[in-house]
This record gives structure tokens, sequence and C-alpha cells, in this order.
């Protein structure tokens, strides 16, 4: 029980705080499970890469993080917290925002937006990576993975399958 | 934006909306959700036009939460209230939702077998990939602007490597943002161009 406020607190907070998307709020998703939930950073890179192969927005990652904190109530605790607080606050912004229609202001807050939304992201990615490439083997396989996802127009969900596929041959013939 | 419905969008009921947002859900696989978005409710069923789009999207983006969640509760609000906003989000949700715990359920399973971590450390690398290019592809425009890179890399650098929480880093860093563009700079921007 104590658990499930723990979870529903931590998670509506990182709704609110996601400023720019949800890979924004990576590094400190990582920090507050590890904190409360003792979660290892290799089980939240996990949970956060295998989340990737499903449709839908890629942070439905969290569902897993939920499930594996505390099963299925868990999952379902997490997806209320993480969806509800920032969907209302949408709903009412957007419905001012039809109202008092264009302003300086709201072109400033656009611009000074910007920056710092990419910037947190940037953060995240570095919150990924940092776990996730951890010899030369996995640093070609992103490479790689990256090439491919700039110069063709492979759905990155085969991309990571097939990485996965190179990870299990890598091991077998290692 | 309730209040805007006219007659074409008035028929769209709350099944059509659950229905069209679930598809969008269960077929939008690799991310880049928001283009599907785009191209089944915008191009294809014209349930807003293009600029009403682009402003749901700046708001969206804008606001705290996923985009392509804020996308969905501004375009359900649109059609047919809060009732739709949410049937939108419920709908676009439920597939991923459940793809997603039948995955996280197979990894649970399966973590501790010995190849397990072979597999994971292999998808780890390409979705650190994945991340990386949607960030980069975002950021283009930023690294150009010395002003946006600077506040970029400082709000990194308090995330990152001082390892601040996040409050307190956009606590110190949108104040500052919101100062260097504010309406009289951008106005002055605007009239130097």
């Amino acid at each position: 029980m104590t658990s499930w406020i723990q979870l529903a607190s931590v998670f509506s907070m990182l709704s609110l705080l996601a400023v720019g998307g949800g890979s924004a709020v990576l590094p400190e998703m990582q920090h507050l499970l590890l904190e409360h939930f003792g979660f290892s950073q290799t089980e939240f890179v996990h949970a956060y890469s295998v989340g990737q192969i499903a449709p839908g927005p890629n942070m439905l990652a969290v569902l897993i993080m939920g499930d594996m904190i505390d099963g299925i109530a868990g999952a379902f605790i997490v997806a209320l917290a993480f969806f509800i607080p920032s969907s209302i606050l949408c709903l009412y912004a957007g419905r001012l925002w039809a109202r008092i229609g264009d302003t300086p202001w709201r072109h400033s807050l656009q611009q000074a937006l910007e920056p710092v939304s990419i910037g947190l992201m940037c953060s995240g990615v570095y919150t990924i990576a940092k776990e996730s490439l951890v010899n030369w083997q996995s640093c070609a396989v992103a490479f790689l993975v990256g090439v491919l996802l700039i110069k063709t127009k492979i759905n990155p969900v085969i991309l990571i399958l097939g990485a996965g596929v190179i990870g299990l041959l890598g091991a077998y013939i290692a | 934006m309730a209040a805007k419905n006219n007659q074409a969008t008035s028929k769209i009921s709350l099944v059509q909306i659950f229905w069209q947002f679930f598809i969008v859900g269960a077929i939008s696989f690799g991310g880049g959700i928001i283009a599907y978005l785009k191209e089944l409710l915008v191009t294809r069923y014209k349930w807003v036009d293009n600029d009403e789009f682009l402003v749901m999207l700046s708001i969206s983006q804008t606001m705290p939460g996923l985009n392509s969640v804020n996308i969905a509760i501004l375009m359900g609000d649109r059609l047919r209230g809060a009732l739709g906003a949410w049937v939108a989000t419920i709908g676009m949700l439920l597939p991923g939702g459940c793809i997603v715990l039948g995955i996280g359920m197979i990894y649970g399973i399966n973590s501790d077998h010995p190849m397990a971590n072979h597999v994971l450390g292999g998808i780890a690398a390409a979705a650190a990939a994945l991340l990386a290019t949607v960030t980069w592809d975002m950021g283009t425009r930023i690294f150009k602007k010395r002003k946006s890179l600077a506040l970029l890399v400082l709000t990194f650098v308090l995330m990152s490597v001082v390892k601040w929480p996040l409050y307190l880093v956009l606590g110190v860093v949108l104040p500052l943002a919101l100062y260097i563009y504010r309406p009289t700079q951008l106005n002055k921007m605007e009239a130097s161009k």
C-alpha cells in the first residue's frame, strides 16, 4: 500500500515535470526509481529499451517499470499517475490558450522552452547511453543502428529486434 | 475549444474517436506517433485542419507530458469536449499499453536466463541510438543558435553533470530562458531582421 502511494506520487510528479516530452524526465525517473524502489540502472535501461518495441508513445515503457516494482497493480497505478496529471493540465491550458489567443509572451515561452527541453532530452540520451554502451560491441551496434536510422527508412522496431539478435549471436560466437 | 464544434466535426462520435486513436496507437511501431496522428486524422479524415493541428502541436510541446498524449487530449476536446479528450487518450494508449505489459512479463520471466542479458544488451544499444537520432533531429535548429545552445548546454550540465533534481534545474533555467527570450527582446530581433 505504501509503495502504491509512493509509485503514484513519484510518477505524478514526473508527469508534471515532463517539459518537452517523456524522454526529458528519463534521468530524474532513473534517480527516483533507484532511490525509492532500489531499481538498478541496468533494470531501468532494459525496461526502457524493451518498451521501444511496442507501438504507441515511447514512454509506455513506464508500465514495465510499474509492473517490475509492484506487478500489474503497479503498472496500473503508474499509468494513471504518469498520464492523468499532465493531461488535465493540457486540457485546461488548451481551452485557456484558445481564449487568450496570440500574445507575445506565448512566443517567448515557446522559444524559451525549446532549448531547455532539448537539453533535458540530451540528458535522457546520456542516461540511456551510459548504461547501454558499455563495450566496443554495444558501441558498434549503436553506431550501425544510428547510421541505418539516418540513411534508410527501415522501421526502428526491426532494427531494435535485429540488434537483440546480434547480441545473442555475438554471445554464441564469443 | 469544445465550443468551436462546427457541423463537419459534430457528427464524429465517441466510438469513432476511440477507434481512430486506437488504430494510431496500434500501428505506430518505432515511434513517430505524431506523424501517424497527422496523417490519419488531419490529412485523411480532416477532423481538424492543418493550422489547427499546428496550434495543438505547439500547445502540446509547451505543456508538460507526452506530446502525443497532449495532442490526443486537445483533439478529443475539440471534437467532443472533455469526454472526447479522455476517450481519445485511452484509445491511443490502450494497444501499446497492453503490448508493453506483455513484453514486460516476457522480460520478467526470462530476465534470469543467461542469454537474456546478451539480447537485452543489443536491444538497449539500439534504443540508445534511436533516442539519440530523434533528439538530434529535434535539436538541429537549436544547435545553430548561440543563445539557445548555451541554454541547452547549461540544462544538460545541471541535470547530468551537477546532477541537480529536475525541479531545481527547471526552476533555474526556465526563468533565465524566459528572460533571454522576453517579448521586448524578440520584437527587437524581429525588427533587426
